[in-house]
C-alpha cells in the first residue's frame, strides 16, 4: 500500500501554526442560555485531549464549534492557524483538516461503505476515483472491515458502522480527528472494537479530541484530561493525577459517579 | 423441555446440550374459506359491508358491460350504425364513431402527412419516461440526460419543424388530441421538478431575500387557482408585450402551467428534505463537502427518492389539470371529443357518451399506471428500509 497515506502524516505537517487547535475566551449562548462560557484550550499537534462532562455541559458544543457546525457569539477558535469566521470558504478549509465521528455514526445510508468513503475525496480533493477507492481500501482495512466495502450501512452492525465512520474521515487525511461520543449509542459488546480503533489512530501521532465517558480508554491514550461542567471547563490535568487525586469538588463528585458503575 | 424446580422452590441449573429440530408453523389460519371468514365476515358490521357491496358491485357493472361491450356497435360509416331500430331496440357505445375520429383524437388537426414526426415522438417518449422509471436500468444518467436534455430538443425539431432537415413547420395551432396532453404534461412536470427544487431549497435557505421571494411566489400561486394562472398567461401577457415578442399561445400555456406545478411540487420537496435527519447535513458539512456538492451527494438523492411517490401524486393531479388548457383555444384530448361529438354525421343519442366513457378510459389508463408506479415503488423502498 502507499506509504504517503499513513495515519500518522497530519500530525508533523505544516509547521507554520504553533497549535493544531488555539480556543480562546470562547462564549456562546443559546438564546439566554449560556451554553460555552469562557472557555480557553490549546491543543498542541500530536496531543490526544479527552473531554468529559456531565450531560449538557458543553462537550459537544465545543467540539461542534471546532469545525463550525456551531457558531459563537465571542472568543476565537483557531484550527491549523486558520481563525474561524463566518467566511464560508476558510470554514470549509477547516472542515477538510478536521475529520469528525458522531454519535449516530451519520454515514450516508444511500451509499456503499466505499462510496461513503471515497465521497468528500474525490469531489473535495478532486482525487481521481481510483486513487480515491485505494485510499478507502487501506483505511477501512486499517479499522479492519475491507470485506464490507460494497454493503450499504443498514447491512452492518453498529459497531461496523462506526469503524466506517471513522474510516470515512480518515479518507480525507485529516490533521486533526474530533470523536463525539463515538460509542455511546452502541451496544456494550461492540464499544471494544471502536476503542480498539481509536488505540491504533492514538498510537500513529494523529492529533485528537474526544468526547467520551470510556474511562478506561481517556487513561490509555490522554495526554490530558478536561472536565467541562455548566459551559465552563473546570479542570484540566494529565490522566494520572486527574484520576487519582482530581482538584474540584465537582470534578471528584463527577467521576465518583461515573467510575462508581 | 420444562424446567425442572427443586422441592424448595430453587430452580434447578439447566444447559441445553442438542438443538431442537425447527417446527411447522400450526396450520389453522390457512386456505381460502379461512380467509373469507378471517377478512369479509368477521363481524356483524363488517358482514354488513360486504354484502353492501357486492349488491353494489352486481347492480353497476353488469350494465355497464352491456353497454359498452355487449351491446356496443364496434363498426360503421356514420350515423346509421348506431341509432336504434326496431330489429334492435337497446345500442350501446357507438365505437364505430370513436374508431372514425381516433386519428382526431390522437393528433388533432395535425396534418395528416406529418402524422409520422407525432409518432417517432411517442416512441422517443415512451423510450425516455421507460429508461427514467425503471430504477435499475443501465445507465440511468444517460437517461436522464436524454430525458431532460436531448429528448426536448429533438421533440421541438420534430414536432413543431426545423425546414434545414426536410421537417417543414407545423405551427402549435395546428397540434392537438393526445399530443398536447402529453406534451402539457410532460412539460409541466418535467420544467416543475427542477424549479420546484429550487424554491424548496429557496425557502429553507439562510438568506432572508432568497426565502422571502421562495415563499412569496409558492404561497401566491398556491393561492390561485389554475385557470387563473392560464387567463393570466394567455390573455394579459400580450396586452403587456408587443405583439411581435409575444410568445406563441402554446408556450404562454405551458408557461403558466409549469410555474403553477413548480410551486405545488416545491412543497412536495420541502416535505422530501425535512425528511432528511439533521445528521445527515452535519457529516457532509463536517467532510468539507459545501453546499452544492452535499446537496447533489448526499440530501437530494435521499430525498427525491422518499419523495417519488408525491412526486408522482402530483403528476396525476398535473395530467388531470391539462384539460383546463381549452379554456384559451388549445385543443387537448377532451377537446377534441368534444369537437368530434358534434359532428353532425355521428349525431345520435349515445355518441357523446361513448365519446367520454373513451375520455375517461384513456385518463383512467394514465393516471392508474402512473399510480401503480408509484405503490410499487414505495413498496420498494418500504423493503429497502426493512433490510
Amino acid at each position: 500500500m502507499n506509504d504517503a497515506i499513513g495515519i500518522g502524516e497530519g500530525a508533523d505537517a505544516a509547521p507554520e501554526a504553533p497549535y493544531a487547535v488555539e480556543i480562546v475566551d470562547l462564549h456562546k449562548w443559546y438564546g439566554d442560555f449560556h451554553v460555552l462560557n469562557d472557555v480557553n484550550l490549546r491543543v498542541a499537534r500530536g496531543e490526544r485531549i479527552v473531554i468529559c462532562g456531565p450531560s449538557g455541559s458543553g462537550k459537544s458544543t465545543l467540539l461542534r464549534c471546532v469545525n463550525a457546525l456551531e457558531t459563537y457569539q465571542r472568543g476565537q477558535v483557531i484550527v491549523d492557524g486558520v481563525l474561524l469566521t463566518h467566511d464560508l470558504k476558510r470554514i470549509d478549509e477547516v472542515r477538510r483538516e478536521v475529520g469528525m465521528v458522531f454519535q449516530h455514526f451519520n454515514l450516508f445510508p444511500h451509499l456503499t461503505v466505499m462510496e461513503n468513503c471515497t465521497l468528500a475525496p474525490i469531489h473535495v480533493r478532486k482525487m481521481p476515483r481510483k486513487e480515491a477507492e485505494a485510499i478507502a481500501v487501506h483505511y477501512l482495512t486499517r479499522v479492519r472491515i475491507p470485506e464490507q466495502a460494497n454493503k450499504y450501512p443498514a447491512q452492518l452492525s453498529g459497531g461496523q458502522q462506526q469503524r466506517v465512520a471513522i474510516a470515512r474521515a480518515l479518507c480525507m487525511n485529516p490533521k486533526i480527528m474530533m470523536f463525539d461520543e463515538p460509542t455511546s449509542a452502541l451496544d456494550p459488546e461492540m464499544v471494544k472494537e471502536v476503542l480498539d480503533t481509536m488505540v491504533a489512530l492514538a498510537l500513529d501521532g494523529m492529533t485528537m479530541l474526544v468526547v467520551t465517558h470510556e474511562m478506561g480508554f481517556a487513561r490509555e491514550v490522554a495526554n490530558r484530561m478536561v472536565f467541562m461542567d455548566e459551559g465552563q471547563i473546570i479542570e484540566i490535568n494529565a490522566p494520572q493525577p486527574f484520576f487519582s487525586s482530581p482538584q474540584h469538588e465537582r470534578t471528584r463528585a463527577f467521576l465518583g459517579q461515573i467510575l462508581a458503575r | 423441555m420444562p424446567q425442572e424446580t427443586r422441592p424448595n422452590g430453587t430452580a434447578a441449573a439447566y444447559v441445553r446440550t442438542t438443538p431442537p429440530a425447527p417446527v411447522a408453523p400450526p396450520m389453522a389460519g390457512l386456505g381460502p374459506l379461512r380467509w373469507i371468514r378471517d377478512n369479509l365476515f368477521s363481524s356483524v358490521s363488517n358482514s354488513l359491508l360486504t354484502v353492501l357491496v357486492i349488491a353494489l358491485i352486481a347492480w353497476v357493472i353488469p350494465p355497464l358491460i352491456q353497454f359498452l361491450v355487449i351491446d356496443a356497435v364496434w363498426s360503421g360509416t356514420d350515423r346509421e350504425a348506431c341509432l336504434a331500430t326496431p330489429a334492435r331496440p337497446e345500442v350501446g357505445a357507438c365505437w364505430a364513431f370513436v374508431r372514425e375520429w381516433f386519428s382526431f383524437f390522437i393528433y388533432g388537426p395535425y396534418p395528416v402527412a406529418q402524422r409520422w414526426r407525432v409518432d417517432v415522438f411517442f416512441a422517443l417518449l415512451a423510450f425516455g419516461i421507460g429508461w427514467l422509471l425503471w430504477l435499475d436500468a443501465p445507465r440511468r444518467d444517460l437517461g436522464a440526460l436524454f430525458f431532460f436534455v436531448i429528448l426536448p430538443v429533438v421533440s421541438v425539431a420534430l414536432l413543431r419543424g426545423f425546414p434545414p432537415i426536410g421537417l417543414p413547420v407545423v405551427e402549435t395551432a395546428l397540434w392537438g388530441g393526445l399530443l398536447v396532453t402529453l406534451v402539457v404534461a410532460a412539460v409541466g412536470i418535467v420544467v416543475s421538478l427542477p424549479i420546484g427544487i429550487l424554491l424548496a431549497l429557496g425557502r429553507r435557505s439562510d438568506m432572508p431575500a432568497v426565502r422571502l421571494i421562495s415563499v412569496l411566489f409558492i404561497e401566491l400561486v398556491r393561492g390561485v387557482p389554475l385557470i387563473t394562472v392560464l387567463f393570466m398567461a394567455s390573455v394579459m401577457l400580450p396586452l403587456f408585450v408587443p405583439p411581435a415578442w409575444s410568445p406563441d399561445k402554446l408556450v404562454r400555456a405551458l408557461v403558466g402551467i409549469a410555474l403553477f406545478s413548480s410551486a405545488y411540487m416545491a412543497e412536495v420537496v420541502r416535505a422530501g428534505l425535512q425528511s432528511i435527519a439533521k445528521g445527515q447535513y452535519e457529516a457532509a458539512d463536517a467532510l468539507g463537502l459545501g453546499y452544492w456538492t452535499g446537496l447533489r451527494f448526499v440530501v437530494l438523492p435521499q430525498a427525491l427518492k422518499v419523495t417519488i411517490p408525491n412526486i408522482v401524486n402530483s403528476a396525476i393531479a398535473l395530467f388531470k389539470d391539462t384539460t383546463l388548457v381549452f379554456i384559451v383555444g388549445i385543443f387537448d384530448f377532451l377537446r377534441t371529443i368534444e369537437i368530434a361529438r358534434g359532428d353532425p354525421v355521428w349525431a345520435t343519442p349515445v355518441t357523446s357518451v361513448t365519446g367520454y366513457a373513451f375520455a375517461a378510459m384513456v385518463y383512467f389508463v394514465i393516471c392508474h399506471s402512473m399510480s401503480r408506479y408509484a405503490s410499487g415503488v414505495e413498496r420498494r423502498l418500504g423493503a429497502g428500509d426493512r433490510r
